[in-house]
């Protein structure tokens, strides 16, 4: 590529080499045939061949969680670009930084109807963190740099940049650097100093503490991870995560109650309905943590430090809202606490532990085993404890085996949880398993999936095949969508409306017809074998194992109860009928 | 929450004069189910591509506090300001009204037009139109007696507002 010969489709290769982007996930079409033959002509780039658009916003988005990077997609416009809508919504819900490239017809044609045509930039507004539609050749470079930098700035989140076709073989200039940064948006990173002594002081007081913690930690990188660390042990409270948030803090540690919200520990519930102080870091108190709003946490004071000003008082109101990132939050939190030299009231902090262990006591992730059926449940303990040496990354598609995976999986270090929170996206898992096993060739990359949710992008079995990805999905398969039918029984009657999952295929027999490697567990004493040949087939496997199918998913706060309301198990269904006002909310 | 009551509120955006940034405000105020009383928008600064929006907007005061967060958390917007919070400032809007008739009723007309200082820009023997300016409320009043004079077309603005002083947005 000579400087003066450049088109528009090199400026947009060059563009994604300077932003050192390693891969792209993509699908050609006839509008984006530009960029794919400059694609051609170079070394530098690869490009991941996706079976669907969404798949390779997913995969993306899986990269970019288990990296920390912008995941970057390349599709084609009309049906290239409204395939990507899903994944993008998924992406701008969890905060996951992708730049979207989408084709678009000649721009003498836009509004024309023609051709593989779509309003990209129209249709995706509300689903992206920000979108261009590129009408100038001039433009081109700083777009694309501007988009990488809005996409990881800031909280992060998808942005598309829309390139007619025309534009992509325009001859251009390469005008631009990579360190190029919106001409306005600029996110603030540091807390408000005043506000941070503020904290402390509410800090030094608490007597009944804990830390409420999010996918913030994760996205604003590995150090604010081991901050929070520091200052939960300075402290000695208690803490929990979010379903984002999971292994933002170790899991093995005593001071983690574990996961809270609709299907979150008893001890995290409780403990966050008896608090006094409640220290939300980069969460944003999601209607499936909260429970009924009117009765969250009613006697805590509230301080959330988010970086998205308009997570702070949005569901919740907090006695003390603190914009700014993470790391640097947390940094000052610890300088000031350390200056001060606080000391916490130890008799109430211990008084308070004794509490918390009186709940944990009840054991509220216990289940009836069976030596003749497989439990979901065991079957994770089992995939953990089997896995929990290696360097492992886990995805999940969504539904009652996500939770179970949430519950039973535990994670020591951020980016190896990856998982559709905020938009709940099933088929998620497979193509996210893709994307992070592409950025980390060695790692142990396992889907964790339903026999339903699997179906949904079970295509990405062709890109695992293809790339010779050796990633694991491990379905839990209990032949129902298992989330839809507990809250049939539980809210319905038992009137289990479609869905039950007929004529489900042979998932070994599938696995083999990709080119993959397809096993199966009948009974729990199979489960161990089934595991282990998992992990040494240097393939892409699918392992069926075949579960309980009535098992329900608890401990469970349903719908429209409060955090002390929880069902911990089938017995205490009957105790508790939800409300009908329960019944209304999803 | 839900005891909180409703207010009204006036708010400036400073946005960046690009493609489809109209679509992206409205969008917001659709997609989050926030009303829009009024709104305006043209540019204001040719050499910096600059926009000025004035939303007019209902809300309890949690609400108005998101409107104002999720405004500012658009790419294109520089900056956000909720006049109403902030201090004194003044309100317009410019409305055109047509009122036809004649004899008693158009001189009618021309007498109130004349108490509020609106102006006629259009005149035929059955037919008036009057251009006036001023805060929603006395142009509600205007428009309120003509009514029975022989109103036949209104066409307003919607607010502009700056604040009082020296201080800029």
């Amino acid at each position: 590529m000579s400087e003066e010969s450049l088109t528009g489709a090199d400026l947009v290769i060059k563009c994604l080499i300077d932003q050192d982007v390693d891969v792209v996930f993509g699908y050609p079409g006839g509008a984006v045939l530009p960029i794919y033959d400059s694609l051609f002509k170079q070394n530098h780039l690869r490009h991941i061949l996706v079976r669907h658009e969404q798949a390779a916003v997913h995969s993306a988005e899986g990269y970019a969680r288990s990296t920390g990077k912008v995941g970057v997609v390349l599709v084609t416009s009309g049906p290239g670009a409204t395939n990507a809508v899903t994944g993008l919504t998924d992406a701008l819900m969890d905060s996951i930084p992708v730049v979207c490239l989408t084709g678009q017809v000649a721009t003498h044609l836009i509004g024309n109807d023609a051709f593989q045509e779509a309003d990209t930039t129209g249709i995706t507004r509300p689903c992206t963190k920000h979108n261009y539609l590129v009408k100038n050749i001039a433009d081109l470079p700083r777009i694309l740099h501007e988009a990488f930098y809005v996409a990881r700035s800031g909280r992060p989140g998808p942005v598309v940049v829309d390139l007619p076709k025309d534009i992509l073989m325009a001859p251009g200039t390469y005008n631009a650097t990579p360190k190029m940064q919106h001409k306005s948006y600029r996110p603030q990173m540091k807390g408000d100093l005043k506000k941070i002594e503020q904290a402390i002081d509410m800090i030094a007081k608490a007597r009944r503490p804990i830390f409420y913690t999010g996918g913030g930690v994760i996205n604003s990188g590995p150090k604010a991870a081991q901050l929070l660390a520091q200052f939960v042990k300075l402290t000695g409270f208690p803490i929990t995560n979010t379903l984002m948030g999971l292994g933002a803090y170790p899991a093995s540690d005593r001071q983690f109650l574990g996961m809270l919200g609709m299907h979150g520990t008893y001890e995290a519930n409780m403990s966050m309905h008896a608090s006094d102080l409640l220290i939300n870091i980069g969460a944003r108190f999601d209607d499936r943590v909260t429970g009924r709003l009117n009765a969250f946490s009613p006697d805590s004071k509230k301080i959330h430090v988010d970086i998205d000003a308009s997570s702070i008082n949005k569901n919740v109101h907090v006695d003390l809202g603190i914009v700014g990132d993470v790391a640097h939050v947390l940094e000052d939190m610890i300088k000031v606490w350390k200056a001060r030299q606080v000391r916490v009231d130890q008799k109430h902090l211990k008084s308070w532990w004794g509490q918390i262990e009186e709940w944990r006591k009840r054991e509220c992730l216990r289940y009836a085993g069976s030596d003749t059926i497989i439990k979901p449940q065991y079957a994770l303990e089992r995939l953990y404890a089997l896995t929990k040496d290696r360097e492992t990354i886990i995805t999940t598609e969504v539904g009652q085996h996500q939770m179970w995976a949430a519950q039973f999986m535990k994670f020591e270090k951020p980016n190896r949880w990856l998982t559709s929170g905020g938009l709940g996206t099933m088929g998620y898992g497979l193509p996210a398993a893709i994307g992070a096993q592409i950025a980390h060739p060695d790692a142990l990359v396992i889907d964790v999936a339903g026999e339903a949710s699997i179906l949904m992008n079970i295509q990405e079995m062709a890109t695992a095949c293809q790339y010779r990805l050796p990633v694991k999905v491990f379905i839990l398969n209990n032949e129902y969508m298992g989330m839809v039918r507990q809250w049939q029984e539980l809210l319905h009657g038992g009137r289990y409306s479609e869905s039950y999952s007929a004529a489900l295929p042979d998932f070994v027999k599938l696995a083999d017809a990709f080119g993959g490697v397809g096993l199966r567990a009948t009974k729990p004493s199979e489960v161990d074998d089934v595991i282990k040949e998992m992990i040494a087939t240097p393939k892409a496997v699918i392992v069926d194992v075949c579960v309980d199918p009535k098992e329900n998913c608890f401990p469970m706060i349903p719908s429209g109860a409060a955090h002390n309301e929880m069902l911990l198990g089938p017995g205490d269904v009957a105790k508790k009928p939800i409300s009908d006002a329960g019944l209304a909310l999803v | 929450m839900s005891e909180q009551k409703s207010e009204r509120h006036t708010i400036a955006v400073l946005v960046d004069n690009e493609a489809g940034i109209l679509a992206r405000v409205t969008g917001l105020f659709s997609g989050r189910g926030y009303n829009i009383e009024s709104l305006t928008v043209a540019e204001v600064d040719a050499k910096q591509a600059l926009s000025r929006i004035t939303v007019v907007t209902s809300g309890t005061p949690m609400v108005i506090e998101q409107i104002k967060a999720q405004m500012d958390r658009l790419v294109p917007v520089h900056k956000t300001s909720d006049l109403t919070v902030e201090g004194p400032h003044i309100e317009r809007e410019l409305a055109l009204i047509k009122v036809q008739g004649t004899g008693e009723k158009r001189v009618e007309s021309l007498r109130i037009a004349d108490i509020f200082r609106a102006k006629v820009v259009d005149s035929t023997n059955t037919s008036f139109v009057f251009e006036t300016t001023g805060s929603t409320a006395k142009i509600n009043a205007f428009i309120k007696l003509m009514e029975p004079l022989g109103l036949a077309d209104v066409c307003r603005t919607g607010v502009v507002a700056i604040s009082r002083g020296p201080a800029g947005l």
